[in-house]
């Protein structure tokens, strides 16, 4: 009786039942099926967001500077030299020595101490030197190193290099990204609850056919696979569903990321979904359904018998 | 009672309901192969209760049933439905999907085995061929007559050609013109070798039919 002919008819016949099942109720299944497919997309859509803000972040944190505060008695030609010898150094990086008067300056057109200003007696202002590595030689640890060295000079007073607001906005990201994991966590279990829920309201409807079923010698593997075939259905259902609601996204954020790109003069690609995590989602709906459904049909039918 | 099989066989059975009614009182009684049996009593007397052992829809609480040369303690719940397959089995209220065409009504027994379905085709003719309704195969169960509906539950539990065929008032519903028309038809699956088991009160088709009858009274068999 178990052929190979035979397990594949009563598998596509369990197949066909509940694709037919699934269309019949076109209502109810649309319902249910938005319901998974929202629940899929939402974790899927937001870790498309961090991925992007991650390649974004990467970027921006590449515009590092490392600034050189001087001692107050470096007279200017020393800083100049010094600035040179970094320069000679820099790889192509920008290097820029603002003096103590232009700083001064700066100061008194850009903030409201201007009359207080007035009052000092020199400039308490050291001269400055401020050095761009080039972006894609931006490595933290060798620029970490570089500050160690220049702050070991005897004509620095200090030091900064602001890699700090990058460094904890990628750890954030990194944090957004694990907390994402366990939310994706969270909304399978969701889709295999209202799987497994779908799966039971539908087998609470079909008891009297499952009870006759069960009286001419049907076994619980055999009335359970119609189930198994609907969950899984409204599983790949609910992730083509996301499918196209996060590519329908991508196409509304495509202009206010071309945006994006001109206000930071850079290019970047908007990281979409991939075929292979496409793929994955289709997939990993249905075996979400088939996960569901087998929880919701497990116990349930087997505690359904016939009555007479 | 050596030299012939017992199909089935009931030896010392009691059966007690969780309400605590006891439905069956120490009952052995042997249905020999082939043999045409009718079970009688008023309702409310075990003639259900025994079929349903027979079907395992129900397992005794003490004393030990055989069916087919099978123990039916032995049978664990997984094994229940292949068990099943190999019973006919018709019921008063026909138990059939009312949303189905008889065609599938009567193919179910089939279906639930994996049978190919030029075989499951074949068959599901045969059996419709049998009880005359041929033409009625892509009706509904609820554009037919009560006993046609009838006529499509013992269409379902013969298709599976099993050797042992239990009815419980399978004429209940039926006038006396159709309920002998049912009653022919069951004969007529005895005279092919399948043994027959009937519970029923109409004691007028009984007598017509004269066969071998066991009266059930209070849970006990009485002659």
């Amino acid at each position: 009786m178990s052929s190979p002919l035979s397990y594949l008819s009563r598998h596509s016949q369990a197949f066909f039942g509940a694709l037919g099942r699934v269309l019949r109720r076109p209502l109810g299944s649309v319902l249910a099926i938005g319901v998974i497919g929202i629940a899929l997309a939402l974790p899927t859509g937001l870790w498309v967001l961090v991925k992007n803000a991650q390649s974004l972040a990467g970027k921006v944190a590449d515009t590092v500077n490392l600034e050189i505060y001087l001692k107050t008695d470096v007279p200017l030609a020393r800083a100049r030299e010094l600035a040179d010898s970094l320069k000679a150094r820099s790889d192509g990086g920008r290097v820029e020595l603002i003096s103590a008067e232009q700083a001064l300056e700066e100061f008194r057109r850009s903030s409201n101490f201007a009359a207080a200003l007035e009052t000092l007696e020199g400039n308490p202002l050291p001269h400055v030197i401020v050095f761009s590595p080039v972006l894609e030689q931006a490595e933290p640890a060798a620029l970490q190193a570089l500050r160690t060295e220049i702050e070991a000079w005897p004509e620095t007073e200090t030091a900064q290099l602001d890699l700090e607001w990058a460094t904890r906005l990628k750890a954030l990201l990194e944090l957004l990204r694990s907390a994402l994991w366990a939310l994706g966590g969270l909304f399978a279990l969701g889709v295999i609850a209202i799987i497994g829920n779908t799966v039971r309201l539908e087998i609470a409807a079909r008891r009297a056919e499952i009870e006759v079923t069960k009286l001419v010698g049907g076994s619980n593997a055999f009335i359970r696979r119609p189930f198994l075939y609907t969950g899984a259905l409204y599983g790949f259902f609910g992730g083509l569903f996301a499918v196209v609601f996060l590519l329908g996204l991508g196409e509304v954020l495509g202009s206010p990321l071309q945006a994006l790109e001109r206000a930071y003069g850079t290019r970047f690609a908007l990281l979409g979904l991939s075929a292979t995590d496409l793929g994955g989602l289709l997939g990993g709906g249905a075996l979400l359904g088939l996960l569901g459904a087998w929880l919701g049909a497990a116990r349930h039918l087997a505690r359904i018998e016939p009555r007479r | 009672m050596e030299h012939t099989e017992a199909v089935i066989r009931f030896e010392n059975v009691f059966k007690r309901y969780p309400s605590g009614r006891e439905a069956l009182r120490d009952v052995s009684l042997n249905v020999e192969s082939g043999e045409f049996v009718f079970l009688t009593g008023r309702s409310g007397a075990g003639k259900s209760t025994i079929l349903k052992l027979i079907a395992l829809l129900e397992r005794p609480t003490r004393g030990k049933v055989f069916v087919l040369g099978e123990g039916l303690a032995q049978i664990r719940s997984r094994q229940v439905p292949a068990y099943r397959q190999r019973l006919g089995v018709v019921f008063q209220d026909h138990q059939l999907l009312m949303d189905r065409p008889v065609y599938d009504n009567v193919a179910l027994p089939l279906i639930v085995t994996g049978a190919r379905f030029r075989d499951i085709d074949k068959r599901v003719r045969a059996a419709l061929d049998q009880v005359g309704l041929l033409d009625k195969e892509r009706a509904l169960p609820l554009e037919l007559s009560i006993g046609e509906q009838q006529r499509v539950g013992i269409a379902r539990a013969v298709i599976a050609k099993p050797s042992v065929l239990i009815a419980d008032e399978p004429t209940g519903n039926l006038d006396h013109a159709l309920a002998r028309d049912v009653m022919r038809l069951f004969k007529r699956f005895q005279e092919v070798g399948v043994s027959v088991v009937i519970a029923t009160h109409d004691m007028a088709l009984v007598q017509e039919f004269g066969q071998r009858e066991i009266h059930i009274d209070d849970g006990q068999v009485i002659g």
